[in-house]
């Protein structure tokens, strides 16, 4: 499903800020990626997203060698992706219905299917009644929970998750995790970078630790231990 | 794209120019201030350029014939005059006709100054054709055509009067050119600006559609709409208060300066409008389009 091979990447000569990462993850499993700022976390999410290039390695997605895919074949590609970031990344000035519709509408969904589909996803994250409302009338938890609705409206086979509760008191990280393990048992492929060791432990999923750029350990029901 | 993606990016681009007030306004502004200059000025020039061909019309060449041409010969030399290249038209002045415009000009009213001469035309043999040019600098090709022909005796021209009014025409087209070019220039220059503004606070929105799967086109189009509406609406508002300046202006310098009442020949608006017209909206169009168009290329290489 996603295989790294070898894969480094340098921001300015000399800098790496991967390097020499190798991972496989099968369909279907649930990942953690844990380790200090700076370990390259960030880094690899934003390579498997196609938004950086490697300096070297090859990276392979849903059976697609990134390094061959065209800048006009990106769209096609990111859109078996689903993405939640730290700080939300809402349209501000849509409400909570028009920001997943716009998921859909970026795919070119058909009005029919979107007017099904939103109301379904809001449902999933429990925001069904909160439809109307805008980004700021919510609390953290419930912006990011519109967030995973964004993520998941199209069914994405992977859906990448970067500090989907950095910016969450413990009950809503609880929840966020909650819905992010539904979709992993639907069948999505769930990739969450964190270092939030609580739910790391807790969850005994699959973790791989970074350090400094470096993969340092990858293990099946593993935790973290957080030395920041 | 489908018509549903469509008709929701040109909504997007109504909703983003009423979303970000401030910055449509401000665009809106620069447009319509750039391109109000260059209406007034494109005014001004198109007046210049009538009042100055109008003079051209006014110069003309006198081809006298030989005494006792026949009547065919003149018809055929007035024919090959009316073919020249640069010739606007060709009149015919008998030898009374001529009389009688030297009465005029030079006896006026007192009609008995004339009377010596009677019957006895002192003008015979001055019958000849008046040849009205419509592009002056052609003058000398016409003369020496003229000169040229069997049965004409001699051709009078004013080389002063077509020297002066071809080169005051070069003059105002280099002139105009040139300042139409630099308008051109600073109106692209603050309107890409100002688009690069709107096109920054939205940044992080233009990044959000693309991690979700938007192709460029998708992104793109309702910023290309706005852009293109700006334009229109930047280039309408000038464009209808330039129309209603433009007859108080000539009104004002025609009743200020009584003077130039005879001098001054203004085009009307309506002329000035069958051009300025499509190439002001066209302006705004173009201006908006490759504005935003070019502005937002470099945001979507996420």
């Amino acid at each position: 499903m996603i295989e790294l091979n070898e894969v480094t990447k340098e921001y300015s000569k000399g800098v790496a800020a991967l390097n020499g990462v190798t991972l496989k993850i099968e369909q279907g499993e649930f990942v953690f990626i844990v380790g200090d700022s700076g370990s390259g976390k960030s880094t690899l999410i934003r390579l498997i997203m196609k938004e950086l290039e490697p300096t070297s390695g090859t990276i392979v997605v849903n059976g697609q060698n990134l390094e061959r895919l065209k800048h006009k074949q990106i769209p096609m590609y990111r859109r078996g992706l689903g993405v939640v970031f730290q700080d939300f990344r809402l349209l501000k000035d849509r409400n909570i219905y028009e920001n997943i519709a716009f998921a859909q509408r970026v795919v070119e969904t058909s009005p029919r299917i979107i007017k099904k589909k939103v109301p379904a996803a809001l449902s999933l994250v429990g925001l069904a009644q909160k439809y109307k409302s805008y980004p700021k009338e919510l609390s953290g938890g419930e912006q990011q929970r519109v967030a995973i609705a964004r993520a998941i409206v199209n069914e994405p086979a992977i859906l990448l998750a970067d500090e989907p509760t950095g910016n969450l008191d413990p009950t809503n990280s609880w929840e966020i995790m909650k819905l992010l393990e539904e979709a992993n048992e639907r069948g999505t492929t769930v990739l969450v970078v964190t270092h939030n060791q609580e739910i790391v432990n807790e969850m005994r999923k699959r973790v791989v630790t970074m350090k400094k750029g470096v993969i340092v350990s990858d293990e099946q029901k593993g935790g973290y231990n957080n030395e920041d | 794209m489908k018509i549903s993606t469509v008709g929701y990016s040109t909504r997007q681009g109504f909703k983003n120019i009423a979303r970000n007030k401030l910055f449509s306004i401000a665009s809106i502004a620069t447009m319509a201030a750039c391109i109000f200059v260059f209406g007034l000025f494109f005014a001004i020039v198109m007046n210049f350029n009538y009042i100055v061909q109008k003079a051209e019309e006014g110069v003309a060449i006198t081809v006298f014939f030989e005494e006792g041409l026949e009547q065919s010969r003149v018809d055929e030399i007035g024919d090959e005059l009316r073919e020249c290249d640069g010739v606007l038209d060709v009149e015919y002045v008998s030898a009374d006709d001529a009389w009688e415009s030297f009465q005029s000009e030079y006896f006026g009213e007192d009609s008995s100054l004339a009377e010596g001469f009677k019957d006895d035309n002192p003008l015979a043999n001055s019958d000849n054709y008046a040849v009205y040019m419509e592009d002056v600098s052609k003058q000398d090709d016409v003369v020496s055509f003229a000169e040229s022909l069997d049965g004409v005796r001699r051709v009078n021209k004013s080389d002063v009067v077509a020297d002066t009014l071809s080169s005051v025409n070069r003059l105002i087209t280099y002139v105009s050119i040139a300042i139409i070019a630099i308008l051109l220039a600073v109106s692209i220059f603050l309107i890409s600006n100002t688009v690069t503004m709107g096109i920054t606070v939205r940044r992080e929105e233009i990044a959000i559609m693309k991690y979700i799967g938007a192709k460029d086109g998708f992104v793109r189009a309702p910023f290309v709409i706005e852009g293109v509406v700006i334009g229109l609406i930047g280039a309408i508002i000038p464009l209808v208060l330039l129309y209603f300046m433009y007859g108080k202006a000539v009104s004002y310098i025609l009743t200020r300066f009584n003077l130039l009442n005879n001098i001054l020949d203004f085009l009307p608006v309506t002329e000035v409008y069958k051009v300025l017209l499509p190439v002001g909206l066209a302006l705004g169009v173009g201006i908006g389009f490759v504005g935003s168009f070019f502005t937002i290329r470099k945001h979507l290489k996420v």
